[in-house]
């Protein structure tokens, strides 16, 4: 018998790196160096940080693209990047520097921004605790997930990417462990797609998953 | 399923009714570990100003969540406070000349404070200090024991450099600071957390009131409730620009009849507000539809009827820290058309929770726009009301200095696990 599944919450704290890029060469530079945790959490970071229910674009550097540099383009093909495509945030990091590379090649002026407009680099520290919410089987995780704190959401499908050998989210990796075969369950959570959603999408999307598949 | 119960108080119930008890649940797990621990933050005034406002709710709340928490202010001469009004307008841009006799009074306030306060903040297992006013105590304090934490709430993007490198001297010394925004920070060699600040929803500032307290408040200040009023709410500051307030106002009213609010509170620690009230009083003339009004600092009934009158309301900072009288006003479901710096570019999302605008003549313009499409306008009000439910309401930011503390205390790790882990004590 498995044990049962540890609901763990988590939060994020923010960190100034101290590094900045007013354009579009300088965003090149600082890529190539900076702390992986930057490459995080400006994909990621933001879907627990304060922000509007309505991004025009997922990530950061998009968004920096739009605001910041004005230049649509770019900013389209940086929100193109979907990071649950790479195997890990090096893989990640080169395909971003592929796509600005491309738009330096292409441009005769660097793109660059107004003083005040410029991208900072941010990386976060995550606090992980535990909930005390035990699941001991995959009836009570669909009875249960529409509740489960958003934290544990993040905590559980996201970051779990980060950390679960298979990378794959803690859900499915749970599964996978019981008696009895819901290797199909834990595959068809295992394909939701984390990006170009919020968090409460998330776990509703989950809850449809699991209440479609009559646990 | 198995939760074990916790323990549930009467304050922190209160705002589960508006942020939910999952939200609340959150941050009762998060301070768990720092049961026991006993925190000081430092400031220089106890009303008027963002930072009395913060800390009147937080230091309440971490105390109901067993966080042993006090709240001490520093105190000065006159001098003092010219000294530190100085540096608040040094640190945003101005350049502005110290004389050594305003520093000499600034460090010998603090000896003073660090007399009074020493035992208390020596023992304390974390120190928060807020703003430079205070700054020098670290130093002033060499038996202390716990993390010291400096909480800047100013945007020092642009620093007068000569006044920002002797504050530095005494802050770079700190286990950690805490900024409202990256793009405020200044490089210091310690870790440079990013915390927003919020708003207290409960508060006499931002409860909800009556449609006749509304009006009351609104005819004791001689307001007309049939004529469309615009309101900015802030200290008489020029980087409020409350005189580009009035121009933009001129440039609509020809359109539409309206009437301009512009209400402050003075604060103890804010010497020059009275100069800049003399100069709007001036730009406003005899123009009975202009509403100049100098609250006192506990005015927040009244602070809250005028916002909730308005239909539209203005920030149109030329450098804001966050902006806090942006928040309030989004969550009384007000579009709000803010100038394009600093904490309000956070705040207003262009088209969607307001406008950010860079002259008078762009805040005329958006004025004029919301006032011709009065159903875009109140759904831009909706919006910004949800805007700050989700992000701008004190429970976050409540989380964010329990899980600050949390890093602070683990700083070795980039992913603290707390399993297991006690407070220390």
């Amino acid at each position: 018998m498995a044990d049962p599944f540890a609901v763990k919450d988590c939060a994020l704290i923010a960190i100034a790196t101290g590094e900045h890029a007013q354009n579009l060469r300088e965003m090149r530079d600082h890529l190539l160096t900076v702390h992986p945790g930057c490459i995080y959490h400006h994909f990621w970071g933001g879907m627990l940080q304060p922000r509007f229910d309505e991004p025009e674009y997922m990530n950061d550097f998009a968004a920096w693209a739009w605001r910041g540099l004005h230049d649509p383009g770019l900013a389209e093909r940086l929100a193109l990047i979907d990071p649950t495509h790479y195997r890990d945030l090096e893989e990640l990091r080169r395909e971003l520097l592929e796509v600005i590379e491309e738009r330096l090649d292409e441009t005769e002026m660097v793109p660059w921004s107004r003083t005040g407009q410029a991208f900072h680099f941010i990386r976060s520290r995550i606090v992980v605790f535990d909930t005390r919410i035990r699941i001991s089987h995959p009836r009570e995780l669909r009875d249960r997930i529409g509740q489960l704190p958003l934290g544990s959401v993040f905590y559980h499908f996201v970051d779990a990417r980060r950390r679960a050998p298979i990378g794959k989210n803690d859900f499915s990796a749970w599964l996978m462990s019981l008696d009895g075969d819901w290797s199909e369950l834990a595959e068809i959570l295992g394909n939701v797609d984390p990006y170009f959603t919020t968090l409460a999408e998330l776990r509703r999307e989950f809850e449809e998953v699991l209440k479609a598949y009559a646990v | 399923m198995q939760c074990e119960g916790i323990q549930v108080n009467g304050l922190l119930q209160k705002y589960a009714q508006i942020v939910g008890e999952e939200v609340v649940d959150h941050l009762r797990q998060l301070a768990e570990p720092l049961r026991g621990l006993k925190v000081v933050h430092v400031n220089s005034t106890r009303e008027g100003g963002g930072v009395a406002e913060i800390l009147s709710w937080l230091v309440p709340l971490k105390n109901e969540l067993g966080i042993h928490t006090e709240w001490e202010v520093v105190t000065g001469s006159q001098e003092f406070y010219q000294c530190t009004k100085g540096f608040h307008n040094a640190l945003q841009g101005n350049r502005v000349e110290i004389p050594g006799s305003l520093l000499r009074a600034y460090e010998g306030a603090n000896e003073e404070n660090a007399d009074r306060l020493r035992s208390s903040l020596e023992e304390a297992d974390v120190v928060f200090i807020h703003d430079p006013q205070p700054a020098p105590l670290l130093r002033l304090c060499s038996g202390r024991r716990g993390k010291w934490i400096w909480r800047c709430h100013i945007d020092l993007s642009r620093p007068y450099r000569p006044v920002w490198k002797y504050l530095r001297g005494f802050v770079e010394g700190y286990d950690a600071s805490v900024w409202s925004l990256a793009q405020f920070a200044q490089p210091l060699p310690h870790p440079l957390y990013l915390i927003a600040p919020s708003i207290d929803p409960l508060s006499e500032k931002n409860r909800e009131l009556t449609p006749d307290e509304v009006l009351g408040v609104a005819v004791r200040f001689g307001l007309d409730p049939k004529r469309t009023a615009i309101t900015q709410i802030s200290r008489f500051d020029r980087f409020k620009d409350p005189v580009g307030v009035i121009r933009a106002y001129r440039l609509c009213k020809e359109y539409t009849p309206l009437q301009l609010v512009l209400a402050g509170g003075g604060a103890t620690d804010d010497p020059e507000g009275e100069q800049v009230l003399r100069e709007v009083r001036t730009a406003a003339g005899d123009d009975p539809h202009i509403h100049v009004l100098l609250l006192p600092a506990d005015s927040h009934r009244e602070i809250n009827a005028l916002q909730r009158f308005s239909q539209i309301v203005v920030q149109k900072s030329t450098r804001e820290g966050f902006g806090l009288t942006v928040t309030e006003a989004m969550w009384k479901g007000k579009p709000v058309i803010g100038g394009d710096v600093g904490g309000i570019r956070l705040q207003v999302v262009n088209h969607h929770t307001g406008f950010l605008v860079n002259s008078p003549e762009g805040a005329a313009l958006r004025i004029r726009y919301l006032l011709k499409h009065r159903e875009h306008m109140l759904e831009m009000g909706r919006k910004a009301r949800q805007f700050v439910r989700n992000n701008f309401l004190l429970t976050r930011h409540l989380r964010e200095y329990l899980t600050l503390v949390h890093a602070i205390r683990h700083e070795e790790r980039e992913r603290i696990e707390l399993n297991g882990l006690q407070s220390g004590l």
